[in-house]
């Protein structure tokens, strides 16, 4: 791409990835979450392979590949955490360890340090997302096309 | 009319707008670029309707991750539409 093109990405490359995983990051406590968060970063993934071409990006294939396999096994793994009593079940909020804050009832400015599991299944789930979006984006810029036939 | 009512309405005739020069130009990155304005106006009417998580999803998607999709396959076959 042109100049301009690679610039501008080169610019709003870091504010991109930041705000995908501002999002994420917050998933319990404001709108968004892993899902949202995961394709704003795979939309930056897209303005790398649109930019400077995906020929760069071309040995990360398994990479993409082994950083999907690795959301959705830990998304089930901590499922499986809680399977003492149920599936699913958060056994982590409340606890005072990571992301175990007590959250006290009626309105509060929204504390990170909560929610239990739900982060850590946040950061699974855009993991995923955005190992999986990106490589649907990264193949169909190596691969296919009137180039290789 | 309020200036919440008003932006709405003004957004929806862009999503409308933006749809129908996606649907009329002959140059397909540029019907692309339209189909881009239009789903970020679409997001705009998300959030102006209070729904953020989907303004953000349809941002992220629909703006972004299409669109480079669209550049891709473009870029791989023809820029002109025949006919």
């Amino acid at each position: 791409m042109s100049v301009v093109v690679r610039t501008i990405a080169r610019l709003l490359l870091p504010w991109v990835l930041a705000f995908g995983g501002y999002v994420i990051m917050h998933g319990h406590l404001t709108p968004g979450g892993g899902f949202q968060g995961g394709a704003v970063v795979a939309s930056a993934v897209a303005l790398v392979v649109i930019a400077f071409g995906a020929e760069g990006l071309k040995g990360q294939k398994n990479l993409f590949s082994f950083l999907e396999d690795l959301g959705a096994i830990a998304f089930v793994a901590l499922a499986f955490l809680g399977i003492g009593s149920t599936f699913f079940r958060n056994v982590l909020a409340g606890g005072g360890g990571l992301f175990g804050t007590p959250v006290p009832f009626g309105p509060n400015p929204g504390w990170l340090n909560t929610g239990g599991t739900l982060p850590l299944m946040n950061w699974a789930v855009g993991l995923k997302v955005l190992a999986g979006l990106g490589s649907v984006v990264l193949l169909l810029a190596l691969f296919g096309g009137k180039e290789d036939g | 009319m309020t200036l919440w009512t008003v932006l709405h309405i003004l957004t929806l005739l862009g999503v409308l707008a933006g749809a129908a020069v996606a649907v009329w130009l002959k140059d397909l990155l540029a019907a692309v670029i339209a189909l881009a304005a239009s789903s970020l106006l679409l997001s705009l009417a998300f959030y102006l309707l209070q729904a953020p998580d989907v303004a953000i999803a349809e941002a992220g998607i629909g703006a972004a991750l299409t669109t480079a999709i669209y550049v891709l396959a473009i870029r791989k076959t023809r820029r002109r539409e025949e006919g």
